[in-house]
Formats: structure tokens, sequence, C-alpha cells
């Protein structure tokens, strides 16, 4: 369960989030759309608690939180097995060097072994393909038990076959387990199969509910302050956005992008 | 080899290499191989000083130390931390020229501050070298963890409500304290090659954090105590004998990680 309550943010000369309300129940898969700069790292981070707002208040029920940060470049060499990734999704916050426990690698292995990738779980870290990193930090997210998972552009760079991966994961982690997952993406496309919360941000204001209450014409030119049209193409959903006599074109998966004028 | 003069020598050597050695570990996983460089070139002026005034050489080289990581510490919240580091190291060698300018016997001095000692150790420098690196060590074994955890990545240890840069400061300042006493064994010139030749060569030896940090140690105490007794039969430098011994580990290392990653071409 996740609330959030008339959120502002803020920076010195920059209002990154204005307003923002939403609210999802246990077992929400809700992608997070917007476009680079729109405010979706921003909001995540204070859920998280590492922003303060300027004002508003968020909720996130018990449980705890897990988090997967943006894309990790890691070094190929660094001497860490996925495992060990995992692991320190534990305890990696403790004092001292980790002690041989039972328990602590039977929950290390359980996790793999819930995100399939027990097969790469003693490879280093930094030889695993771009899809197979994201699953081990989605299991270094959720090996604690948290009942709400934050995501921030885990899709970003990945290969086609690795997005429908990760998503068929994050799926089966909401069914299964009732956990509520946020999930920022500049492409809401890959996620439409699944997602049935959407919150769209767009500069610093939010609407959110239903993908077809949300992705709609209206709704969307009114959050932009300019007429927006939503189009469907072979199951695909674009925005054209039109300023004046300049069209700008964004299919979510890329920032507005001037293509050509249309009278 | 054994002599009362030379236990001195192995006794602190082997102490230095043992820290410099968990220090390394962490250096190289963490990209800090600029800073480990800078902060030992960074003592110097301090040793130069302590000369020139009179006091004990370690108290002078941990005062510099300190000032570096001051340094990089502040100056990275400004700008890019490789040019904080690279204005610190310049700011640190320009004091430190000051220093030895006013300092008599000159060349010796400079000699035994830029390229060590190690057979020059006295007793009573023994006991505040063997103080500093318990501590250096200790400290970082206790942040083993979080210094892991951040060298993934420093937004999983915000998450967990830990301050990257509060961490950032406790690495430097033990990197600090290794390197201060580290100093008169290999040099100021090569304490950098003791900390990152045996690192670079265990991390592509095993996967296994741990075990990489304690193939360091003893990559690093044999990097030592080899270096030890060459310099003694040939009476060449120890700083030249650990700055090869670190290049070699390094290939043998590169070496390794490139065997064990080779696949036979499908292709005959």
């Amino acid at each position: 369960m996740l609330t959030v309550d008339s959120l502002s943010v803020g920076f010195p000369g920059n209002q990154v989030l204005q307003d923002v309300n939403f609210h999802l129940p246990q077992g929400s898969f809700c992608g997070l759309i917007g476009t680079n700069g729109s405010g979706k790292t921003t909001l995540l981070r204070t859920i998280l608690g590492l922003v303060t707002p300027d004002k508003g208040k968020i909720e996130t029920g018990v449980g705890g939180i897990g988090y997967v940060p943006q894309k990790i470049q890691l070094d190929p060499f660094m001497p860490l097995r996925a495992r060990d990734v995992v692991a320190l999704g534990i305890d990696g916050h403790h004092l001292g060097v980790p002690l041989p426990s039972p328990s602590r690698r039977r929950a290390v292995d359980s996790m793999l072994a819930e995100v399939g990738a027990t097969e790469f779980a003693n490879r280093r870290v930094g030889d695993l393909s771009g899809g197979q990193q994201q699953r081990i930090m989605i299991a270094h997210a959720l090996v604690r038990g948290p009942r709400l998972l934050l995501l921030d552009e885990p899709l970003a760079n990945l290969d086609i076959r690795s997005v429908a991966e990760v998503i068929a994961l994050l799926h089966k982690l909401v069914v299964e387990q009732k956990i509520t997952v946020l999930l920022s993406a500049h492409d809401m496309n890959p996620l439409l199969p699944v997602m049935n919360q959407i919150v769209y941000l767009a500069h610093g204001r939010s609407v959110s509910g239903a993908v077809e209450e949300v992705v709609r014409s209206s709704v969307l030119s009114s959050l932009y302050g300019y007429h927006i049209d939503v189009i469907q193409v072979h199951g695909r959903v674009l925005v054209v956005a039109a300023v004046g006599a300049e069209a700008r074109t964004t299919e979510m998966a890329h920032e507005p992008v001037h293509v050509t004028s249309i009278p | 080899m054994l002599s009362n003069f030379m236990i001195n020598t192995w006794t602190v050597a082997s102490l230095v290499a043992i820290t410099a050695g968990l220090v390394g570990f962490f250096t190289v996983i963490r990209g800090a191989s600029f800073a480990a460089h800078t902060i030992p070139l960074s003592t110097f002026p301090g040793a130069a000083a302590a000369v020139l005034l009179g006091v004990n050489q370690v108290l002078g080289l941990i005062v510099a130390a300190s000032l570096s990581v001051i340094g990089i510490n502040a100056l990275s919240r400004r700008g890019q931390p490789d040019v904080a580091t690279a204005m610190t190291l310049v700011m640190m060698l320009g004091l430190g020229t000051l220093c030895l300018s006013q300092i008599s016997q000159y060349s010796q001095q400079v000699y035994a501050l830029l390229f060590g000692q190690v057979f020059g150790i006295s007793q009573a420098s023994i006991t505040p070298i063997a103080v500093i690196d318990i501590f250096a060590a200790g400290a970082l074994l206790m942040l083993f963890r979080p210094l892991l955890l951040s060298s993934l990545s420093t937004d999983l240890l915000q998450a967990r409500y830990l301050t990257a840069t509060r961490l950032n400061l406790a690495f430097l300042i033990i990197l600090a304290l290794a390197s201060a006493v580290a100093l008169p064994v290999v040099g100021a010139l090569l304490v950098f090659s003791l900390m990152v030749g045996p690192a670079s060569a265990a991390r592509n030896i095993t996967s296994r954090p741990v075990l990489a940090m304690g193939l360091t140690v003893l990559i690093s105490l044999f990097t030592v105590w080899t270096a030890i007794v060459l310099s003694y039969v040939t009476n060449w430098p120890v700083g030249f004998f650990v700055g090869g011994f670190g290049a070699i580990a390094y290939s043998a290392g590169r070496g390794a990680l490139r065997i064990r990653r080779w696949k036979p071409s499908p292709i005959s």
C-alpha cells in the first residue's frame, strides 16, 4: 500500500513536484511514467525518505520498502558474486565482516530461486547480462520481505527479451506475493499488459488512476497544458503533442521529439 | 637477516603490508586509486616539516595526511572528485617543496621519504605504527559490509539510510592513516603500488569478496617480505621491488582471469 498526499518537493530554483496525489492498494502494479527530468527519481527518493518534501505526506503501510536504483555501471572485475549482492540486501548496512550463517544462506538461495537466478548465483555479477543483473538487483531489494518495491528505470538499456523477462518476473511477484510495485519508466508500452495503475508525471504535476482513465487526450492535455493526442497503433500507445504550428511526438519511449511541422 | 635490528623491519613491514592490503582491497573496488596515489604523496610535506621542526615523523605524516583528506573532502563537495584530489595533491606538494627547501640535510631526507627506509626503523617507531595500523585495519573490517554495498551503488547504501559522504570520509581517513604509517617503509612514491597491485591481482583471481580481501593481504605480505629479502641481498631500494612485484601480481591476476574466462571458439 502506498499513499502520496499533496506532495510538493523543490530544490533551490527548481520546483520538481507540485501537489502530487495518488493511492496504490496492496498488490498494485503501477507504472510511474514521465519524460526525463519530470521528477520520477525525485518522487521515488522522497517515498524512500531520502528527500525531505516541502509539504504533503506519504504513507507506506507496514513491511518496509525495497528499492532498485537506476542502472548501475558494474565494474566487470568487481569481486562480488550474484549471491553476494543478494546477501548484502539482508545485512549490507551491518558492521563487521559477515560470518557463515546457514539461515542467511537459505534466505539468499530462496530469493535467488524466486527470481530465477539460481543458475548464475555463483557467477561474478559484472559478468552477467543486463537482464540477469536486474534480476539480482530485484532479489537484493526483496530479500528482506518488503511489501512495497520501488524500481527506478529498471528497463532502461535492456534488450526486448530482457525487458519482457523482468516485467514477467515483477508481475509474478505481484500476483503471488501481493507486493505493491511502483516502477518508473519513460516507455509505458511494455508495461501495458500487466500495469493496473499509472502515475503520469509532467511539469511537476501528476495524474493517476487506471491506465484507460489516465492515458486519454483530455487528461494529458490538462496535465501538459496544451493539446495532446493519444493514438493507438498496433497495440502501442503514442502521444502526440501539438504546440502551435509545431508538433512534438512522444511514444512515451522518448522525451518529446521535434519531428515536423504539422499545419 | 634475523638480527635484532632486522626484527623491527620485519615487524613494521608486516603490519604495514596487512593494513595496506586491507585498505588496498577497498581502494581498488571503490575506484579510489587516484586518492590512494595522492594521499601518500600529500603526506610528504608532513614528514619534511617534522624533520624541519625536529618532531616525530609519524606525527608529521598523520597531520599532512589529515590535511589532504580534509582538502579532498571539502573540494569534492564543490566539484569533480578527481579535480579536487588533483588540486589537493598540487597544494600539498607545493608545501612539501617549501619545507624541503629549508632542510639542510636535503638529499638523504628526500631519498628516505620518497623511496622508504625500511632498514632504518627504530624500536620507538614500532608502537605508534602498530597502534595506527591496528586501528585502521579494525575500522576497515568494521565497515566491510557498508563499504562493499557502497562500492556496488551509493544509492543502495542511502536506501539503507547510511550516508555515502560520511562513509567516504571515513574511508579516506583510514586510507590516510594506512598511508602515513606505510610511508617510512616503502616511501611516498611506492605506497600506492603496495595498495593497488596486490588488490588488483586478488580481485582477478577470485570473485568472493572476503576471500579476495584475504588474498590481497597475503599477496601484500609476500610482496613486502620478498622485497625486503631482495633489498637486503642486493642493496637495491625496497620500493623498487615492491613496485615490481605489484606490477607482476597485477599481470598474473589478469592472466588468471583471462584463462578462466577463455572459451574455445565454436568454429574449429
